[in-house]
């Protein structure tokens, strides 16, 4: 701001504001070499126009998703029941992202079914049973260490029996780099499609949004063994940016539909790049 | 990425043949290599510049045609410089007094409770402790059935009250219950909160001061990014902690939120934590931690 031509200074801060706010070295150098294409360096530019021209090549960076009814909490009418598989790494946020998507879809007119298939964490099931009653929606849930697939299809089956809409199955939370545990996800997605062969119909990868660079790697593991088809970015409240989303989304072509932002259950916002891309160039403090 | 520091290093060096001193102009490339390497990391983008530009300092004048190899010369330069920052303290856990009292403090889903088994359990089979776990996280879905789990898995007692929702005197009593029941080392879990929640941040610091802890962990997850100061910063300001435990290790985050926290802070990292079980928890070892940050 205050700087009339976007030059080497200008060009010096993007990069500090880029990086601070976890975009990465590699997309930011991108982003900036994009900047530069539009604007040859030393040629009057507004800060204004900066910020427009800023704006625009991030947002052109967020993939949008095929399909847009999730804005509203509705589901394809060809899809019945539309299956959620939530997955991730540990503590980002899986299991309270789920108590709140279900609020939103019970609020929007749907008949919600959860899947208790954490049965690893030290009361995981505990957990997502106080969210179900929170919300008002069943559970189906096993005795912990029982199998994950298991409840998974028990799950599904009695989605089917009642009719459910929307099904939304928790994952005990897994680091990406441990085989065993991603198996274990790919087998749980076979169990769904025994019962709807087309389900999952989105699998969420959910992302702390105080991660760094490490996110980009957990897109791409979690990807490889369930072709994740959304991201969820939480505690977007705090002081974190979430800005390796960006290389998420550039490498990947992943849409972010949801952002975490409190622990309460009204605390889920639809994804607006407008102002996430805003948000990435306020500074703490 | 920077899969090898050492070999591109290596391969900036190159132009130095013939050169007998690294100097400001021969090492640019160079420095802004290690730099890149340090971000890629998540090192907060200010350290890593600050830090290299030390390490910089540190190497011009230095005699490469003497070294049987230049790059190595250079990161050994790095490491040194990076070991010593965060291995300078020495790292004492202290678990004297009756009871000693840990307060575990951090942000959401870092590990504190899962830490809080594990110290429990390490204090237990490694040091003959007796310790009393106390569950003050009275936010959290089933966050005292969860440390109850975990209390039971490990053989150790638990202090919790289902239906006092003040974090404080919770804490208070179960100094008293520890004192009742002889055990000497009373360690409190917390609720999960971020930085900039006034009253959260306001009730951890009325635990710290109702107890008077020997030692008030921070615990961060080793994947965190730039954030990492920002948070250390906050939460030190209010607990000035003793120590810091990075969880997580397990994964494979170059975990540079590390040094981000003790060039901020310059707080010793006291433990790590690489797992789910009760059992990986570790003591922390500086090297290590340097050469995963530069991914070597
Ligand atoms: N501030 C904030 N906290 C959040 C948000 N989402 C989740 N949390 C908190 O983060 C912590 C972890 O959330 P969980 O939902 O248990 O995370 P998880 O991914 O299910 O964890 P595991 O099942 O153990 O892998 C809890 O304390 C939540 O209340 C958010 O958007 N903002
Ligand atoms: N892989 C791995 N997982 C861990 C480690 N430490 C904790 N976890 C997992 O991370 C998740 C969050 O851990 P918690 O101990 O519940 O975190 P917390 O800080 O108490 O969370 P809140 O109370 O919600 O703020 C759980 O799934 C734990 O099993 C670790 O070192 N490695
Ligand atoms: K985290
Ligand atoms: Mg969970
Ligand atoms: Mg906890």
């Amino acid at each position: 701001a205050g700087k009339s031509t976007v030059d080497e200074e200008v060009l010096d801060n993007l990069e500090e504001a880029l990086v601070s706010a976890d975009v990465g070295i590699e997309t930011t150098i991108e982003i900036i070499k994009r900047i530069e294409a539009r604007v040859s360096k030393d040629k009057y530019v507004g800060s204004g126009e900066l910020n427009k021209l800023l704006q625009e090549e991030i947002e052109a960076v967020l993939v949008d998703a095929p399909e847009q009814s999730y804005r509203n909490f509705d589901t394809p009418p060809d899809k019945k029941p539309y299956v959620i598989l939530v997955v991730g790494v540990n503590g980002v946020g899986k299991t309270t992202t789920i108590g709140k998507l279900a609020h939103n879809y019970k609020k929007a007119g749907k008949q919600v079914i959860l899947g208790a298939a954490d049965t690893f964490r030290a009361a995981a099931v505990d957990q997502l049973t106080i969210w179900s009653e929170r919300v008002g929606v069943p559970i189906v849930k096993q005795a912990m260490g029982s199998d994950p697939g298991a409840v998974a299809f028990d799950t599904m089956q009695s989605a089917m029996a009642r009719g459910s809409e929307v099904v939304i199955i928790d994952t005990a939370g897994r680091l990406h780099n441990k085989a065993h545990l991603m198996d274990e996800l790919g087998k749980i997605k076979r169990v769904i499609q025994k019962v709807v062969p087309d389900a999952p119909h989105e699998v969420l990868l959910v992302l702390d949004g105080s991660t760094g660079q490490n996110a980009l790697v957990q897109a791409k593991q979690f990807t490889a063994t369930t072709d994740v088809s959304a991201l969820a970015i939480t505690k977007l409240d705090g002081t974190a940016k979430g800005g390796v989303v960006l290389a998420i989304a550039s490498q990947l072509q992943i849409p972010v539909k949801y952002i975490g932002v409190g622990e309460k259950i009204d605390d889920l916002l639809i994804f607006d790049k407008h102002e996430f891309v805003d948000s990435l160039f306020k500074i703490a403090e | 990425m920077f899969q090898n520091l050492s070999e591109r290093l290596e391969s900036a060096f190159k132009n130095l043949k013939g050169e007998a001193r690294i100097s400001e102009l021969n090492i640019a490339n160079t420095v802004k290599d290690i730099r890149r390497a340090l971000i890629d990391a998540d090192v907060n983008y200010k350290i890593a510049k600050e830090f290299t530009d030390k390490v910089k300092d540190k190497a011009l004048g230095e005699k490469v045609l003497n070294a049987i190899s230049p790059g190595q010369l250079m990161v050994k330069i790095v490491q040194d410089e990076l070991a010593e920052l965060m291995g300078g303290k020495e790292a004492e856990f202290s678990i004297t007094g009756n009871p000693a009292v840990i307060l575990i403090a951090g942000l959401q889903g870092s590990g504190k409770t899962t830490f809080t088994g594990k110290l429990a359990n390490y204090l237990k089979t490694k040091k003959g402790k007796s310790p009393l776990v106390v569950a003050a996280d009275i936010y959290r879905p089933a966050a005292i059935d969860q440390l109850t789990v975990l209390a039971e898995q490990i053989g150790v007692d638990i202090y919790a009250e289902r239906d006092n929702n003040d974090a404080v005197a919770i804490a208070q009593n179960a100094i008293k219950e520890a004192k009742a029941k002889n055990k000497n080392v009373v360690i409190i879990d917390t609720a999960g909160r971020l930085a900039v929640d006034e009253v959260m941040m306001t009730e951890v610091a009325n635990i710290k001061a109702a107890v008077g802890p020997t030692e008030i962990l921070f615990v961060v997850d080793s994947m965190t990014g730039q954030d990492a100061v920002n948070t250390a910063k906050a939460f030190n300001e209010r607990l000035d902690f003793s120590g810091v435990v990075l969880t997580k290790l397990d994964g494979d985050t170059r975990g540079g939120a590390a040094l981000s926290i003790q060039y901020t802070v310059n707080k010793p990292i006291k433990f790590v934590s690489s797992g789910e079980k009760m059992e990986t928890l570790d003591v922390f070892y500086p090297e290590r931690m340097a050469q995963r940050i530069l991914g070597m």
